[in-house]
């Protein structure tokens, strides 16, 4: 069973429904207890840095998200969900995120060129490092392929946890990693059969399809 | 780098996508669940699905033909028609629907936008306006292109960036349907106006009509249209392939 993390940010309909396109049982679900259980959770996030790490801490679902990063088990941040784990974000302020991944979050403003347009909305590609090219999440996946981004902050300072990048006038981080802990920032529920591809080797990683 | 996006758009009455499907190896060619499919695998970047159902009943029916499409459709999928409060925008939003288009419910309204990129984020607004010359002058009009609003386009559409739309989809009714190409001057004035990504709609023809767009045009981000696709005068992996040839930057 795969939980989907519900704090009341963004729309799981889509995840729910692509990783029942691939065969994988997953449940949306607030409850510390059943994520806990889970074989493998995703945190998924639209929106405001600042909101969606205040309802974390306030469902009391961050500390169910840190047992199940300590746990072992695979996590996966996608999008915002992704930006939340890492140790800080830069957004409308300082704000503190989960710390389980080395980093900060960003603007892309005055790092890409002035005439590219904020947010990066649209399909990119994907441009794995070393440590990409040997993650199991990307087992599916060469380097090259298409995905769909829409972001106008991103992780920097991710050292070895980089897995992949994505050229938007700079090279912006598309996926980071370490150990069990997994973080998307393209949504791999909206990029076709190669966010499909993405989304079966995470669950493979916790043992479900 | 990213690259430019086709968008074929479906217009749905009571279930059924109208305005003509001439597909001979789809089993049901109205189908919209069917079609969305088949427009994904041949590479479509988005999919924009467009409620001209009136009653209120025929609204319950697209939702649950909405809901059907995007359990099974993993591209982005914006979706218009009928778009009047944040209600409306809820009800499609937990259907899948990732992005919703508002166009005579923002010309009532302004605040919509505001209140639902402030609810939904920028990136979920999408505006879209039907535009004609009048006189000279870029002119909006609403109710499906039946009513001249009065309001200049340009200034209008900058407004409702300014209010938090996140991208804006331009239908010239001047080349709407006349097949000759995209509306470049009208097309021109309005990327140049905003820093939010621009969609091209009405006009398209044949593949070179997009090779045309995106060259004289680099700030525009996509190009959108109906029964080209529909009837299979353009397909989308012939015309990528066409984009490509000629150095545009394509999803393939």
């Amino acid at each position: 069973m795969i939980a989907i993390v519900d704090y009341g940010v963004g729309n799981l309909f889509s995840l729910h429904s692509s990783l029942a396109a691939i065969g994988a049982e997953s449940i949306v679900t607030g409850d510390a207890a059943a994520i806990s259980k889970a074989d493998a959770v995703i945190l998924p996030g639209v929106g405001a840095f600042e909101d969606a790490a205040a309802k974390l801490r306030e469902t009391g679902l961050a500390a169910a998200v840190r047992g199940v990063a300590a746990s072992g088990k695979p996590l996966l941040g996608i999008c915002l969900g992704m930006q939340l784990l890492f140790e800080k974000s830069y957004e409308f302020g300082e704000h503190e995120g989960l710390g389980l991944l080395p980093g900060s979050v960003v603007p892309m403003a005055g790092v890409i060129p002035a005439e590219l347009k904020i947010p990066h909305i649209g399909w990119n590609a994907l441009h794995l490092t070393p440590a990409g090219k040997n993650s199991p999440l990307f087992a599916n996946v060469h380097g090259g392929e298409y995905v769909y981004f829409v972001h106008s902050y991103y992780a920097t300072g991710c050292g070895d946890a980089l897995l992949a990048v994505t050229d938007y006038g700079a090279d912006l981080t598309a996926a980071v990693g370490q150990g069990n802990v997994l973080g998307c920032q393209f949504h791999p529920e909206k990029s076709g059969t190669v966010g499909l591809g993405i989304l079966r080797a995470f669950c493979a990683m916790g043992g479900r399809v | 780098m990213i690259t430019k996006r086709i968008i074929p758009c479906l217009d749905v009455r009571d279930g059924r996508v109208v305005k003509g499907v001439n597909f001979a190896h789809l089993a049901d060619v109205n189908s919209p669940v069917e079609l969305a499919e088949y427009y994904t695998a041949s590479g479509a970047d988005e999919l924009v699905f467009y409620d001209i159902t009136a009653s209120a009943e025929g609204r319950a029916l697209f939702t649950d033909i909405l809901c059907e499409t995007a359990k099974r459709v993993f591209i982005p999928l914006t979706v218009g028609g009928g778009i009047n409060t944040v209600d409306d925008f809820d009800r499609v939003l937990k259907c899948g629907a990732d992005k919703v288009s508002v166009n005579s419910g923002a010309l009532q309204n302004p605040a919509l936008i505001e209140q639902a990129a402030r609810r939904y984020g920028n990136q979920c607004v999408v505006l879209s306006v039907d535009v004609k010359r009048v006189g000279g002058e870029l002119r909006v009009f609403a109710r499906g292109g039946r009513d001249d609003t009065g309001r200049e386009a340009v200034g209008w559409i900058r407004d409702c960036v300014a209010r938090g739309a996140g991208e804006v989809v331009l239908n010239s009714i001047d080349t709407d349907g006349v097949k000759d190409g995209f509306d470049l001057e009208m097309l021109r004035a309005v990327s140049e106006a905003v820093d939010v990504p621009v969609i091209a709609s009405g006009g398209a023809g044949k593949a070179d009509d997009f090779v045309t767009l995106f060259k004289t045009l680099p700030r525009v981000d996509a190009g959108l249209a109906a029964s080209i696709f529909h009837f299979g005068e353009v397909k989308i992996p012939q015309l990528k392939a066409h984009l490509r040839a000629n150095g545009i930057n394509v999803r393939i």
